[in-house]
């Protein structure tokens, strides 16, 4: 955002010295709001010869939940995937364009994959905890990258972000029973906790709510309005409810391509392009 | 047919064994407590097996008579099973293009028969106990089983006649269950690196080309006769081993317990690998799409979680390898030697338990009956004890899986 | 970017390197001793296929040879040819008069040498009383020598320097000569390696598979049949499922032991023959196919069960006319995989007596006889040295018999996965 510098010229109009004012407050209130924590420009992918995504462009702003919302099939998951290179696993998987962290470009030659992972954490439609006990599965993390030094620093981070996912009072007396003993939502708020477990700057969530019933899902939506305080929060789904329930910003997939962009307000109040307005008045998907 | 088989076995033992120990008693040799021995004894002469120069009178009429009886009741059963087997035949065949209510005889049959045949395996089972037990329990008559199972020295020099009483030869298992021990410990400590270190990489890492080329690799490697290990252990890593030792200044025997355990562990590779490749592969990719996205590397994936997640099925493969490992034959008979030697040095020669059991049964020393029996008491000890590892391997399978699935 | 802490990541990466290095380390240890193993027994063997003849003149006597007309075959067969041979030896050096360095000399020959002419003889009977030029077999020692299998100089050499004179210069002379070895493929097992064969163990092997897959293969189909087409969930059944898996497992030596006390001690059923041997091979094969079969089965899909009952068809009929068919490429595939394991079993039939010297080819499955993987051991465990080339190639000889079967396996499998997708 540009900062505007006031200037009182002699050829202005009350008008016009009025409105830059109003704009520059307008801008200036948005600019503490928005830092930019992530950009794509310009991403296709392509599996082989096939394409899945074509010129995607976004700007991520930091500390807000970003919807990403779209048929199913339309490539919103293998976007998501692209901003913290999980892509890279699939055989045959091809990105082009710039993902951008931090002003970085993510698939520079310099970056190291590993490193990357640790500054964003992900969440998986179905939950997938380690079958290790509850504590192990969050000390996972930190145990590798070495942000403990100590059992009682590991289980202190421990302990703290299973807090922060809302699971602690509910586990603290088991904290060594195996995770796969935990209901569906128990565990998805546990890979919650493991994902935050290493401090990421953003999360990415797929679809975590969609094998979850609804009281869980509420749960968890309220733990992402708590979680983007201090991250950012991308997240694909299928329910349009959920998307203007917990996003400030949203994203429109269609056929692979991005549709539009834009404040959540403004998609499902406003849409500007008319596949998007079919897909928010239900005509498909 | 599977019943005149049977029958087979019961006329055997009710009709002919009573008559010819009959046979005996008339002749004034008296059955005693020992009469199976005797009846085992009438019988291996009868087969030209045991020499019938120390036999009594009585027993050589016995044995004529035995000879006689089976003949007869062999040439019945042949007939008797040509006529059943045809006359069944040609009653299925019959039936078979007959109209409906024959169609349900033909569909019991037929699902009788097949019942029959699943029944073949416990025969078996059944079979091997019962022949490895009665002659084991014919063993256990003269060598106590403690000194069976706990005795040091193993020399089943004996020369034993029917009428002898104790025996001049030791009959101690101890050294053949360490030679056994020692092999399959150095084979798997071959086996198992290398083994789940190939499933690793092929199922973790490795492209399709890789994977193409790798897995017939060791499909070859499984497929490979034990003789031609054996051949290969004597004729080209003995002589290695003889002349590594020798260039560190230790002395290996041509036949070293090390060379037959390394080409043994060379035989097991497969075998652990292909289980482990299978275990792994079972392991849902979510979680090592969870572990990466959490910026794991691929080695930090597979040692903290993939691997312990698949634990208990490599364990299980790893016992089934120990269970292959103890009852391998060709490849020790070939490399490790006969020699029953109590040691934990590698580079010296030792016997296993089913290189003994060839042995006394081949071999050129005679069919005295206690180093025959000797044989069936190895392989009794043999059985139970795969049996017993090959139980431990599935329950642990079994238990883990269901916990972490 | 935000690298936290570099010498950790740096750290990690190396492990994971290392990692990785011990899997393709592992894969090439595998691939190097598969690789020296082949090496060995070809580079060993492959000399086994030819050997090494003498060309002779020698003079068919009748007299000699102790006939007298008319020459019947069994006359000729009863014949002496000897000394025939030796004095045709003899002639290429008539310096040597020793007797002592007579016996040198002779022992450059073969003993089959004499039954080469006697076999000539038989198949040209009109050549009696002419003088031929045949190439007969040298003694094992001079084959190898010429191979080079066995050393020249050095200690314990087996040649005194005169039988080396000889040996060059019937070289020089060309009259040694190095021939395929048809003997080696369709003569039976011999005392004196250069005349030893494969056939028998060959033919040996051959019935014992044979009885061994007419017992297995229809007891295995129909006890797998059983099992996954009729059986209820009763306890039998489980009983039945836990001995055949434990069947499998058993070591062979006990299969050995079980043919021994049973088969022949009880049932009295002759020793050392194919019969037998194949009895006992079929139990060990029976678990396999009763695997396989069941998973052939397993993967018919259901549909074709249901088609075939709805068309009137009883439980039996549809497993007969419409799921085995189906089935039956599986099946044959790990029937193929079972036999070929039990072609390489050596153990129980060395236990049964598989076992003797046994020089002639067996021509029913009741012939003693012994099979081929037990050839192999007992010609490694010979003392001499000309049969370790035997070894080796009879070995050769197996593996590809193994090939053969596991890719007709293979072949099987692949054709057929296209076609059998019925749904």
């Amino acid at each position: 955002m540009m900062d505007y510098v006031m200037t009182a010229d002699s050829t202005d109009t009350n008008d016009n010295i009025i409105r830059q004012t109003q704009d520059s407050l307008e801008s200036e209130a948005s600019a503490s709001r928005t830092d930019i924590k992530m950009t794509a420009e310009s991403v296709s992918v392509f599996y082989g010869a096939e394409q899945a995504l074509d010129d995607i462009n976004i700007d991520i702003h930091s500390k807000q939940i970003t919807a990403l919302i779209g048929p199913s099939g339309c490539g919103k998951s293998t976007f998501l995937r692209c901003l913290n290179r999980m892509n890279d696993v699939i055989d045959g998987c091809r990105v082009s364009g710039r993902i951008t962290l931090d002003g970085e470009d993510i698939y520079a030659p310099s970056v190291d994959v590993v490193s990357l992972r640790s500054h964003i954490g992900m969440v998986f439609q179905k939950p997938n905890p380690f079958p290790k006990s509850i504590f192990e599965n969050v000390a996972y993390g930190p145990r590798i990258h070495g942000l403990a030094q100590t059992q009682d620093e590991i289980e202190e981070i421990a302990i703290r972000s299973l807090k922060k996912a809302g699971l602690f009072e509910e586990v603290k007396d088991r904290l060594h029973a195996p995770a796969t003993g935990l209901s569906g939502g128990q565990q998805q708020r546990l890979c919650i906790a493991r994902a935050i477990s290493i401090n990421p700057g953003v999360l990415l969530m797929d679809e975590p709510c969609s094998a979850l019933d609804p009281i869980a899902t509420a749960r968890i939506e309220d733990l992402m309005w708590e979680l983007k305080e201090s991250i950012t929060i991308i997240i694909v789904t299928h329910s349009m409810q959920q998307a203007s329930r917990v996003s400030q910003q949203t994203g429109f997939f269609h056929m692979g391509v991005m549709a539009e962009v834009g404040t959540t307000e403004q998609i499902f109040q406003n849409p500007v392009d008319p596949r998007t307005r079919d897909y928010i008045t239900g005509r498909f998907g | 047919m599977l019943i005149v088989a049977l029958g087979w076995l019961l006329v055997e033992s009710w009709v002919i064994r009573p008559a010819v120990i009959q046979t005996l008693a008339t002749g004034g040799v008296q059955p005693t407590a020992n009469v199976a021995f005797q009846y085992l004894e009438i019988r291996n002469i009868a087969a030209g097996v045991l020499p019938d120069t120390h036999a009594s009178e009585a027993v050589l009429i016995a044995v004529e008579r035995y000879k006689s009886l089976t003949s007869t009741a062999s040439k019945l059963f042949a007939a008797l099973f040509l006529v059943v087997g045809v006359s069944g035949f040609v009653y299925s065949y019959r039936r078979i293009s007959a109209q409906f209510p024959a169609r349900e005889q033909v569909e019991k049959f037929v699902r009788f028969f097949l019942l029959a045949s699943s029944t073949v395996a416990i025969l078996t089972t059944l079979s091997i106990v019962m022949a490895l037990v009665v002659e084991a329990l014919l063993f256990f008559k003269h060598v106590p089983l403690l000194d069976f199972l706990f005795g040091i020295k193993w020399s089943p020099q004996v020369a034993i006649r029917a009428d002898q009483v104790g025996s001049s030869g030791a009959f101690g298992a101890i050294p053949l269950f360490a030679g056994t021990l020692l092999i399959a410990l150095i084979a798997m400590l071959v086996a198992v690196p290398i083994g789940l270190f190939s499933a690793i990489y092929l199922s973790e890492y490795a492209r399709p080309s890789v994977r193409h080329i790798a897995k017939p690799m060791l499909e070859i490697l499984a497929g490979i006769p034990t003789v031609v290990y054996g051949f290969f252990a004597a004729l080209t890593v003995a002589p290695m081993v003889v002349k590594a030792s020798a260039a560190i200044g230790l002395s290996a025997s041509s036949e070293s317990a090390l060379a037959a355990g390394l080409v043994m562990g060379v035989m097991i590779i497969p075998f652990i690998s292909s289980l482990s490749d299978d275990v792994i592969s079972a392991i849902p990719t979510s979680l090592r799409l969870g572990s990466l996205a959490m910026g794991a590397t691929r080695s930090e994936t597979i040692r903290k979680v993939i691997l312990p997640a698949a634990l208990p099925g490599i364990m299980g493969a790893i016992l089934l390898a120990v269970s292959r490992a103890i009852g391998e034959t060709m490849i020790v008979v070939m490399a490790a030697g006969l020699a029953a030697n109590l040691t934990a040095n590698p580079l010296e020669s030792v016997t296993t338990v089913t290189a003994q059991i060839v042995t006394i049964l081949v071999g050129d020393q005679e069919f005295d009956s206690p180093k025959t029996l000797a044989a069936f008491a190895l392989g009794l000890t043999l059985f139970c004890v795969t049996l017993v590892l090959n139980f431990i391997a599935l329950k642990i399978v079994r238990t883990y899986e269901e916990r972490y699935d | 970017m935000l690298t936290t802490d570099k010498k950790r990541l740096q750290k990690r990466h190396r492990a994971e390197t290392r990692f990785r290095a011990y899997g393709v380390l592992s894969l090439m240890a595998a691939a190097g001793i598969l690789f020296t193993l082949i090496y060995s027994i070809v580079s060993s063997g492959y000399t086994a296929f030819y050997r090494t003849t003498l060309l002779l003149d020698i003079e068919l006597n009748a007299e000699r040879i102790d006939v007298t007309p008319p020459y019947s075959r069994n006359a000729l067969m009863q014949g002496r040819y000897s000394s025939l041979v030796k004095s045709a030896l003899y002639a290429q050096f008539p310096e040597v008069t020793d007797r002592r360095a007579r016996r040198e000399l002779s022992s450059l020959l073969s003993p089959g040498a004499e039954l080469a002419v006697r076999d000539y003889l038989i198949d040209h009977p009109d050549s009696l009383g002419t003088t031929i030029a045949l190439e007969v077999p040298m003694s094992s020692d001079f084959d190898q020598l010429y191979k080079e299998h066995l050393p020249r100089s050095g200690e314990n050499i087996r040649f005194s320097g005169q039988q080396l004179q000889w040996f060059d210069r019937l070289l020089e002379e060309g009259r040694i000569a190095y021939r395929f070895n048809t003997q080696f493929l369709f003569g039976g097992d011999s005392r004196y390696p250069e005349l030893a064969g494969i056939a028998g163990a060959v033919a040996g092997s051959f019935f014992a598979l044979l009885v061994c897959f007419l017992l297995s293969f229809p007891l295995g189909i129909a006890a797998a049949t059983y099992l996954e087409e009729f059986a209820p969930k009763t306890r039998l059944t489980r009983i039945i499922e836990a001995n055949i898996n434990n069947l499998a497992a058993v070591p062979s030596v006990i299969f050995g032991l079980l043919g021994l006390a049973i088969f022949l001690n009880v049932f009295g059923l002759p020793r050392s023959t194919p019969l037998v041997g194949g009895i006992v091979l079929s139990l060990m094969t029976l678990p396999t196919i009763i695997i396989a079969t069941r998973a052939s089965i397993r993967s018919v899909s259901p549909g074709i069960r249901q088609a075939g009952l709805a068309m009137g068809a009883s439980p039996v009929q549809v497993v007969f006319h419409h799921v085995l068919p189906v089935a039956m490429p599986g099946t044959l595939t790990g029937t193929i995989i079972g036999l070929a394991q039990a072609l390489g079993e050596t153990a129980p039939l060395l236990m049964i007596g598989m076992v003797a010297f046994i020089a002639n080819v067996p021509t029913t499955p009741m012939d003693p006889s012994a099979a081929l993987p037990v050839q192999i051991f007992l010609w490694a465990e010979s003392a001499e040295r000309g049969f370790v080339e035997k070894t080796s190639a009879a070995i050769m000889v197996i593996m590809m018999f193994l090939i053969m079967m596991n890719l007709l396996a293979v072949i099987i499998r692949t054709r057929t996965q296209g076609k059998s997708k019925v749904e």
